[in-house]
């Protein structure tokens, strides 16, 4: 289907992590207010290509806004003008004819560029293997009625275990800071009796995983839960703080080996 | 060849339990002797990387995309099953086992699909245990619910994230084995080559996506849990990185591929919009148990659907199955669907869609009451098509979704390349012809959480497994010809570009290979599809170095491997005569339309074996027993 949109595309172009990245501007024509935003850069992409042009690097895979892979600022926002949503959700739509769109990475010291808009999540993974599951392995586990959740304590574990992962709360934050992340991971396990008994240990290794990574710190500018495709809540920044403030000085392991 | 399923002996319930105490064990201390190559990491691969590392084997797990969470079992939504019969309402393992097989219209593993059945319960155990927050009633307790025409409750749910929220499941808990070191993780690496060794999978090649270099790694066995290849389509509810390429190249290393043809079209899909279309939305087929689907009676009805009456509108699911109306199993409401559109009567622009009308579940239940149950997917709706569902119908279409064929395994879930197993979406066993709704998630966590860990055990310690290196001349080699494949690829320089090519297959496929296929279709795509392959490897233009990030390339070589699979699939449909599940010839149909098995010429899988490149393929067959589930004919009337 023919569209009846122009655009100008600013986008970032960076070979890898040692070149200078520059923006690339692109003219588009024809563009379909029905194409997804990722649509529009796959015909920027064929565009690109016809005039033996490398195509622009970025990372995308479900297209339904849960893998949580494709991560784009776009005119300054993560994930762009709408709410709710990430970059695969955004429709052209929300875009007017002759507007100019400006596309750039995630841009964090902890997510170093890949190439154009690719960058490295890995921290991501790390701050996870520190910490952020139960400890039981396959086997081990009680009939699953046996432990009761309130329903209340599970909706709520819930609403941080939404998280994708994706980072758009890093990319948002003038400190670069994980703490949305960390926290939604911290908090849904620790609403629930399964991760309960490593909570204290689980919170104090994935904050200092997180330090490790660079990111930086929480200055309560609540841009994360703008900017998060899951609406996830601030709320658990503040449960996480409280958690590793008691863990700070509670967790039975360090407060033994230190007196030991 | 000959393919021996080795299904143990006994009565069907006491097979597994069996079955497991026959198989040697290896040695607590001898475990971390053995390295294991997991190729995939969703609910198949992370639960059986995290499962085997735990166990203590050294684990090497490999995945395409940044990191091991976003894999496409992701993306399930509805939930998964297990006959733990909380709701008392009548389920039981056998019952489980029983639908199951008639779901597949009798073209499954009996013996496997019990396993299955088994399995499930303990599947929903671990999930709690790993903090899986499934949806509770008010007491504490797990709620059900029945989901895709199922008669009892059976379905575990997290909201419409089950996929999510089971997978960040198995990731956690591999990377816990990660910090542990039993697992080493490799992300962003796509597996390019099997490594046989004295006939056994030795090892992989794989190319690292950022830098480009080939790597070699060796390991005892391999265990291959890449998903299925819906994206032959081009247009598919699958992520656009799913592919074929991992098991299509085992295939081409020895491993037989059975039933192919064997696809899922997902009846509740949103429409097509034009060619720009990358890929196709599912919604939650949970809408069907409030929506009502329909065409206008005349083509064309210039009206708004809300003013054409009762009386000219056609709810054909209700009028031709009465008993089960709109919850009919996927591959009748798809096949319905496509009917009425052949016939004429689709809406919207591109006349290929049907209303799902959910008027009448307002009037009863009130907005509210319908926001609650499908809120997030009518949002969804909403923002890709900016039609709002409550104020006039959705419009639904069929899209290709979930593949039934896959690599061919025995009962150990090992393929005909010893060593080789094959895990999830990518083997061919437990679903036959149809998969039932939710049964998905609980293949792949069954086979990686409770299978494997089992059946690896028993191939080690029955097996002569001498020492390998990656230098050695099976991976220089291996690695050549995948070297040699790249620089190919980048050396033609043509005019046309990887998508206009995977575009040009998936029409061909689906106008041909799709819901309805006959002789003459299946003959056209038999011609069409080599000689678009042999096109492509003149006249693709893959721009860009093998030495840096390069999409283009990663997916100039998935598209090359489904070339040359999609001419397997449509063989295989040519060859299976009969209609059974998501495989519909319309030669063989009853005169009311409905599919038509033949029990007699075709109570078999049909497992290919690769002969060489522009070879016809071999056939081999595994004939199918069903001594539990007697063959019946399905009907939804």
């Amino acid at each position: 289907m023919s569209g009846n949109m122009n655009l100008t595309i600013k986008v970032w172009r960076q070979k890898n992590i040692q070149s200078r990245g520059v923006f690339e501007t692109v003219k588009l024509s024809d563009i379909s207010p029905d194409m997804s935003f990722l649509e529009m850069l796959d015909v920027m992409n064929e565009q690109l290509m016809r005039e033996n042009k490398e195509a622009f690097a970025f990372d995308h895979d479900c297209r339904e806004g849960i893998c949580g892979m494709c991560s784009l600022v776009i005119n300054g926002l993560p994930h762009g003008p709408d709410n709710l949503i990430t970059v695969c959700q955004l429709h052209m739509r929300k875009f007017k004819d002759g507007d100019t769109i400006v596309v750039e990475p995630w841009r964090a010291a902890a997510f170093p560029v890949i190439r154009d808009c690719a960058v490295d999540r890995s921290a991501f993974d790390r701050i996870i293997q520190a910490g952020g599951f139960v400890s039981i392995s396959t086997g081990n586990a009680p009939p699953a009625n046996t432990v009761l959740v309130p329903k209340a304590d599970s909706e709520r574990a819930f609403d941080a275990a939404a998280c994708i992962g994706c980072g758009a709360c890093v990319a948002s934050c003038k400190n670069a800071s994980a703490m949305l992340f960390v926290a939604a991971k911290v908090s849904h396990l620790s609403y629930l009796p399964q991760g309960k008994p490593e909570k204290q240990k689980r919170v104090l290794s994935m904050v200092e995983q997180m330090d490790k990574e660079g990111f930086g710190n929480c200055t309560n500018l609540y841009e994360c839960e703008a900017s998060c495709p899951k609406g996830i809540s601030v709320e658990f920044i503040a449960k996480m703080n409280r958690e590793y403030l008691c863990s700070s000085a509670l967790y039975a392991e360090r407060v033994y080996s230190t007196e030991g | 060849m000959k393919l021996e399923s080795n299904i143990p002996g006994g009565p069907i319930a006491e097979k597994w339990t069996r079955h497991k105490f026959e198989l040697k064990l290896v040695n607590p201390a001898n475990k971390r002797k053995f390295t294991v190559i997991v190729v995939g990491t969703g609910l198949a691969g992370a639960s059986a990387a995290a499962s085997l590392g735990e166990l203590g084997y050294n684990v090497k797990a490999f995945c395409i995309q940044d990191s091991p969470r976003r894999a496409h079992s992701i993306a399930a939504q509805g939930g998964t099953n297990a006959a733990h019969n909380y709701p008392n309402d009548g389920d039981s393992v056998y019952r489980l086992f029983y639908d199951t097989v008639k779901g597949g219209d009798f073209r499954a593993r009996e013996a496997n699909v019990h396993r299955l059945a088994e399995c499930s319960n303990l599947i929903i155990d671990h999930c709690v245990g790993q903090g899986v927050p499934f949806g509770r009633e008010y007491g504490g307790l797990l709620d059900n619910r029945s989901f895709g025409g199922a008669q009892v409750s059976r379905t575990f749910y997290a909201r419409g994230q089950t996929g999510q929220q089971l997978l960040l499941g198995a990731y956690q808990s591999m990377m816990r084995q990660v910090a542990k070191g039993t697992v080493k993780m490799f992300p962003r690496r796509e597996m390019l080559d099997l490594v046989l060794v004295d006939g056994k999978a030795r090892g992989i090649v794989v190319r690292n996506l950022i830098s480009g270099e080939l790597e070699c790694h060796e390991a005892d066995a391999v265990c291959l849990a890449t998903g299925g290849y819906g994206n032959v389509f081009y247009l598919s509810t699958n992520a656009k990185g799913s592919n074929v390429s991992a098991i299509w190249r085992a295939h081409k290393k020895g491993a037989l591929f059975a039933n192919p043809c064997y696809t899922q079209i997902h009846p509740t899909c949103i429409p097509v919009t034009g060619d720009h279309q990358s890929k196709l939305t599912l919604m939650s087929e949970s809408l069907r148990n409030d929506g009502r689907v329909w065409v206008p009676r005349n083509a064309d009805d210039p009206r708004k659907p809300s003013d054409i009456p009762e009386a000219e509108r056609y709810y054909f699911l209700e009028e031709k199955y009465p008993s089960f109306g709109n919850l009919v199993p996927r591959d009748v409401a798809s096949r319905n669907a496509k009917m009425v559109c052949d016939e004429g009567l689709g809406v919207g622009g591109s006349k290929r869609a049907v209303f799902l009308d959910f008027a009448d579940a307002i009037k009863r239940l009130g907005e509210n009451g319908v926001s609650a149950r499908y809120g997030n997917l009518f949002q969804m709706y909403e923002k890709i098509t900016d039609e709002n569902p409550y104020k006039t119908p959705m419009r639904i279409y069929p899209a290709s979704h979930y593949t039934m064929g896959g690599l061919w395994v025995d009962y150990n879930l090992m393929s005909t390349i010893p060593g080789c197993f094959v895990l999830g979406e990518a083997n061919f066993s437990d679903h036959g012809a149809n998969r039932l709704g939710a049964s998905a998630l609980m293949q792949g966590l069954a086979d990686g959480y409770f299978v494997i860990p089992y059946t690896i055990g028993g191939y080690f310690a029955s097996s002569k497994l001498d020492k390998v290196n990656s230098s050695q001349a099976e991976f220089v080699d291996a690695a050549k010809s995948s070297k040699a494949q790249i620089d190919r690829l980048l050396s033609i320089n043509g005019k046309k570009t990887v998508t206009e090519f995977h575009r040009e297959l998936g029409h061909v496929m689906w106008d041909n290979v799709g819901m309805g296929r006959n002789k003459t279709g299946l003959e056209k795509a038999i011609s069409e599809v080599p000689a678009l392959r042999d096109e492509f490897w003149k006249n693709v233009k893959v721009p860009g170095d093998n030495a840096s990030f390069n999409q283009n390339l990663e997916s100039a070589m998935r598209l090359a491997d489904l070339l040359e699979f999609g001419e397997l699939l449509a063989r295989d449909a040519l060859y299976r005569e009969e209609s059974c599940g998501g495989h519909f010839r319309e030669e063989h149909q009853t005169p009311e339309g409905e599919a038509m098995r033949d029990d007699e010429k075709f109570c078999h899988v049909a497992a290919w074996e690769w002969k060489g490149d522009n070879k016809k393929h071999d056939l081999s067959k595994e004939d199918l027993k069903f001594e539990y589930a007697h063959l019946m004919t399905r009907s939804y009337k």
